[in-house]
Parts: structure tokens; C-alpha cells; sequence
């Protein structure tokens, strides 16, 4: 019947548009943040069986506040990670931040202020990494590494390398926002919900998310389509440098002070999260939640090793065992499907 | 009517000379083989008319007005389209993103612009289906065949009405299937009224589609000639330097 023939060939359409090579649930079992979740799972399962201390609602209160920080910067670390860049510089910026906050608020001035200092200089620090990356085209390892000293440094230079610990006449409210809980939950921890719905968000649907994967897949094809490379790659910078910050100010809330050794060698665990959560260094691939379960598992394992009585020193073995393992997965995962 | 006139364009990176003095000109609806041994300069030549290169030297019109490109958005947006040599294509994202790279269809949710998924995908199939490829447009670039992603880099030219498309290699990687198809679509392109450049190394390919032939040598121009007026023979003697012009 001709009259058909409009209709069927819109549903086969339909039935192409639909049909993929995955389905839903092999999609899942592919994503190594799912191994990794599923892993995180088993190993609150033997805890909560195991160690009495574990399922009490404090240690998981600790638990979940004390990996957020991580958490956190390990979102802009996805993003960077995801466009083909590697961020060295987050810890070092995460110290400059609290320590401006820290400093105005010390002066006298309200949080809202100090807040703003913190992100603007975090955001300016992220911009001069940006820059020297996308116009300079200076490798990101070398000027993050550059910055992890340089950030540190301006620290400890304007703290004259003293601890701050009083804030003025906003302490209450610093210290209620980066130690409180709300509802029950920590703070940080309701930071780290938001910002990494806002940051799944961006990468997904829109197009700036887009493009960050395509230029760490492919930048050539991505400046050959016309897409603005430069600018795309300081907006990606800046993001972490705000994660940064942001990790920051909370930590300076909770801990009640900041030091110059504020989040010294913190770069490591944040880009152990992302990597464990299934961010390929080489670029293109990465996920949130990956992330987040990244830095959670290692938190984890921080916290059993503590309840099970064993030598925190063991913690940087089992998160190096953990990177090399799901790296190792991913690679016989890939190979398996470059044969079938 | 004139297309695209080209007047003595000239490209050096360094001290390469990859262009030297190149004019030509193309009508609406004709399609012209590009030839040339590696390194003639063929890519180079249509870079510079996709915007993704500036000349050195010479000017550039498009329908009798002189053009200057900054990026290849001003040459989308004056009418060109390019299929690059090795496609530019995304490995991670979908076929339908890979189609809509720099020009992402959005939709408005409250304040926010969304990526639309929906219209990218179904505009993508249609395109495919136009281009005769088994290419599912959810899947990723990554795990498709040499024909597949030739299908994501040609239906990118189809989004826009193109009044110049410039194919750098579609036919290079392909079966011999779908080498028919791409000849087909380049046709189709043709009876559309577009003006097509083909570079090409198969000369089967350019002696079946195209209208003429410009055969690059070392950056030069040195022969511009009908097909009807020419042979693969005198083609490949140009190519090759045996004869030195034509
Ligand atoms: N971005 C660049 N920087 C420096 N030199 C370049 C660049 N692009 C091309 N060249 C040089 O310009 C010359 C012409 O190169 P082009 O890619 O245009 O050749 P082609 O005719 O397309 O060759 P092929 O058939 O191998 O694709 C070569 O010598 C090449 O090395
Ligand atoms: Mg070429």
C-alpha cells in the first residue's frame, strides 16, 4: 500500500535512531566506575560485617566529609583530565585559597568577601595555568607543575608561613559552614552532591561539556571543526582551579585553620580518584561518578585499615594497587573488544 | 557561474613551499578532480578554502566577492563544506555529535541551553539514510568501519545547504560498494547545482565524476583541462613530472 510507505519508513527511521550496538545494561558493565562502585559497595558490605565502629552514623559521617574534599577537586580534575590536560596544581591552589580566605577574614572582613578573594584568585591562578597552556602551548604538566610551587609559595608568603586560626567576625559562620552538617549531612558532602550534578550536568548536555570531550579525544578535529580550542581549554583550567578553591574554603571551615601545608600532595589522591574512577590520562574518557567513587574507595580503604586495627602506612599500597588494578582492567576490557 | 575563483595563491610553512601561485575557478555545479603526487600541495590547497589555513599570498572570491577567512566558521558560513583527509572525526562521541561537531543543536530548559539529542539523532539518521549507510547514529565513532566513519565525515557537508563542497580523500579506506555510493552522492551534489572538489588518488574516481581535472605538481598548477580532453595516461604523466604540462 503506497500510502504506508511514509509511515513505515518514519518508523524505521525510528528503529535506526534507537538501535546501538550496547544495550543499557552491557553500557553499564563496560563503565569502569560501575566495577568500581560495585567495589566500594563489597568493601562497605565486609566492613559494616566486620568492624562494629564502621556502620555507626559517625564514622560514616567522617567517612563521607572526609573524602567530599577530594571529591570535590576530583571534579575539575575529570574535566581536565577528560579534555587531555592533567591539573598538578590543585593542591598547592586549594592552600592559596583558604590562606586569602583566611587573611582577609582575619582582617576584619565579612565571609562573603573572603569567599570571593579565595575563588577570584583561585580562578585567576586556573586562568594563567589556561593560558600559558592554550597560548603558550606549554605542555600542562610542566606549567602545573610550575604552579603547584609557585601557589605554595605565594602562601606561604603572604601568611609570613604562620598558621592562621582567627576569622574575624564571621569565624562562627565559616567554621558552622565547613564543619556543620545540614539535615544531618556535612556540609561538604552537600557541596560535593551539588557540584557534581552541576558538573555531570555540564559535561552531558551541553555543549561546552562536548567539545571537552572532543578535544581530549581528537583537538585536531576539534579545531579543524572550528570549535575554540583556546578558550575551551582556559575554561577547563579555571573549572578545576574553582573546585580548588571551593575545597578550600570548606577545608579552612572544618579544620578551623590553615597552614601552608594545607592539601600538600592532595594532587596525587585526587588524580588516584579520577583515574581509579576510569579517567583516561590520555584524554576523551572520564566520569563524575566515577570520580567521586574513585576518591570514595580510597577513603574507604583509609578508614578500614584504621577500624581493622592495620597501620595507616598501608594506605598508599592499597590505593596504588587499586590505580594499577582498574587501569589493568580497563586494558583487558579493551582488549577483549578490539578482538570479539 | 563562478563558484570560487582562486587568484594566484601562494602557502609556505617555513621554508616549505607547499603552494605556488595557484589560480583557478569553479562553477556552480561542476565538480573538479584534484590531483597530485603526496606532498603537491592538494590538502593544503583546500584548507585554505575551508578557512583553516590563511595564504601566504593571492585572493580569494566567492561569487565575484573577495573573501578573507579567519577560522573555518566564516567558510561555513560563506557556503563551504570540507570532508578532511583523515575525516576529523571524534572517536569517543556519536556518530550524530561527530555530524553536529561546532554547531550542536541546543534547546531551552528554563534558563539553561541543553544539547538536543532527539533532533541531532534523527536529523543524522536521515542523513545516513540519504548517504545509503548502515551507520546507527547513537554509536560511538570509535567501533565503527572505515565506510561508517566516511558516512559521519560526508553527511557533516549536508547540514548546511553548501554552495562548495571540498572532498579531501572520501574514496581513500572504503569498499568498492561504497565508493559507488560517495561517486553517487557526489552526482546527487552536482545535479543540487553545488560545485565539488574531489581530491582523489583513484583515477577511475575522478575520470567517472568529475568535469575536469587540476593536477598539482610540487604546488604548482599544471594543468587545469576537461575530462572529455583528457586521459588517464596524460593525467598520470602530469602527476608523475614525465610530461611537464599540459
Ligand atoms: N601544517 C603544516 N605545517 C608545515 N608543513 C605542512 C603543513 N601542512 C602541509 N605541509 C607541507 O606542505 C606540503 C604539501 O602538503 P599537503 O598535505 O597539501 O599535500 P597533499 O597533496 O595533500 O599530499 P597527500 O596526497 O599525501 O595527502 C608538504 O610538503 C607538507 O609537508
Ligand atoms: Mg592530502
Amino acid at each position: 500500500m503506497p500510502d504506508n510507505s511514509g509511515a513505515n519508513a518514519a518508523g524505521a527511521l525510528e528503529a535506526v535512531i534507537d538501535r546501538q550496538s550496547h544495550g543499557m545494561v552491557g553500557r553499564m558493565l563496560g563503565q569502569q566506575a560501575f566495577w568500581v562502585f560495585l567495589a566500594a559497595l563489597l568493601a562497605c558490605v565486609a566492613l559494616s560485617l566486620t568492624a562494629d565502629a564502621f556502620a555507626t552514623p559517625q564514622n560514616l559521617f567522617n567517612v563521607t566529609r572526609n573524602f567530599a574534599f577530594v571529591a570535590i577537586i576530583a571534579l575539575g580534575m575529570t574535566v581536565v583530565i577528560v579534555s587531555g590536560g592533567i591539573d598538578l596544581s590543585v593542591g598547592s591552589v586549594l592552600c592559596l585559597s583558604a590562606m586569602i580566605l583566611a587573611i582577609t577574614m582575619n582582617a576584619g572582613y565579612p565571609l562573603a568577601v573572603g569567599v570571593a578573594f579565595a575563588l577570584a584568585v583561585a580562578l585567576l591562578v586556573g586562568f594563567v595555568n589556561g593560558a600559558l597552556i592554550a597560548w603558550l602551548r606549554i605542555p600542562p604538566f610542566i606549567v602545573t607543575l610550575g604552579m603547584l610551587s609557585i601557589a605554595r609559595s605565594a602562601a606561604m608568603v603572604l601568611s609570613g608561613n604562620k598558621m592562621i586560626f582567627q576569622f574575624g567576625p564571621d569565624e562562627k559562620l565559616l567554621f558552622a559552614l565547613g564543619g556543620g552538617s545540614t539535615t544531618g549531612i556535612p556540609n561538604p558532602v552537600i557541596a560535593l552532591v551539588l557540584l557534581a550534578l552541576a558538573t555531570g550536568f555540564a559535561l552531558r548536555w551541553t555543549r561546552w561539556g562536548t567539545h571537552v570531550f572532543a578535544i581530549g579525544a581528537n583537538e585536531k578535529a576539534a579545531v579543524l571543526t572550528g570549535i575554540g580550542v583556546p578558550r575551551l581549554k582556559i575554561s577547563v583550567y579555571m573549572f578545576s582551579a574553582a573546585m580548588a578553591g571551593v575545597a578550600g574554603i570548606l577545608m579552612a571551615g572544618w579544620l578551623g585553620g590553615v597552614t601552608t601545608n594545607l592539601g600538600q600532595s592532595m594532587e596525587l589522591s585526587v588524580i588516584a580518584a579520577t583515574v581509579i574512577g576510569g579517567a583516561n590520562l590520555l584524554g576523551g574518557a572520564g566520569t563524575v561518578f566515577g570520580s567521586v567513587v574513585g576518591a570514595a574507595l580510597i577513603e574507604l580503604i583509609r578508614n578500614s585499615l584504621i577500624l581493622l586495627g592495620i597501620s595507616t602506612f598501608w594506605q598508599g599500597a592499597f590505593v596504588g594497587c587499586f590505580i594499577v588494578l582498574a587501569v589493568a582492567f580497563d586494558r583487558i576490557r579493551a582488549y577483549r573488544e578490539t578482538d570479539g | 557561474m563562478t563558484a570560487l575563483r582562486l587568484e594566484g595563491i601562494s602557502k609556505h610553512f617555513g621554508a616549505i613551499q607547499a603552494l605556488s601561485d595557484v589560480s583557478l575557478s569553479l562553477a556552480a555545479g561542476e565538480v573538479v578532480g584534484l590531483m597530485g603526487d603526496n606532498g603537491a600541495g592538494k590538502s593544503t590547497l583546500v584548507k585554505i578554502i575551508a578557512g583553516n589555513f590563511r595564504p601566504t599570498q593571492g585572493g580569494m572570491f566567492i561569487k565575484g566577492r573577495e573573501m578573507q577567512f579567519h577560522g573555518p566558521l566564516d567558510a561555513r558560513r560563506a557556503g563551504i563544506e570540507i570532508v578532511y583527509q583523515d575525516l576529523a572525526l571524534c572517536d569517543n562521541l556519536s556518530a550524530a555529535v561527530n555530524v553536529f561537531l561546532g554547531r550542536e543543536l541546543t534547546r531551552s530548559v528554563g534558563p539553561l541551553r541543553i544539547l538536543d539529542y532527539p533532533a541531532m539523532n534523527a536529523r543524522a539518521a536521515t542523513l545516513f539514510r540519504e548517504l545509503r549507510s548502515e551507520t546507527r547514529p547513537r554509536d560511538k565513532v570509535k567501533s565503527m568501519s572505515g565506510g561508517q566513519r566516511q558516512a559521519v565525515a560526508i553527511a557533516r557537508t549536508r547540514l548546511s545547504d553548501a554552495d562548495i563542497v571540498l572532498m579531501d580523500e572520501p574514496t581513500a579506506a572504503i569498499s568498492v560498494r561504497q565508493v559507488a555510493e560517495v561517486l553517487n552522492l557526489i552526482r546527487e551534489l552536482k545535479r543540487q547545482g553545488v560545485a565539488v572538489v574531489l581530491i582523489s588518488h583513484r583515477m577511475p574516481d575522478v575520470f567517472n565524476v568529475a568535469d575536469r581535472v587540476i593536477v598539482l605538481r610540487r604546488g604548482r598548477k599544471v594543468a587545469d583541462k576537461a575530462i572529455a580532453a583528457t586521459s588517464p595516461e596524460e593525467v598520470t604523466g602530469l602527476i608523475t613530472g614525465a610530461i611537464e604540462h599540459a
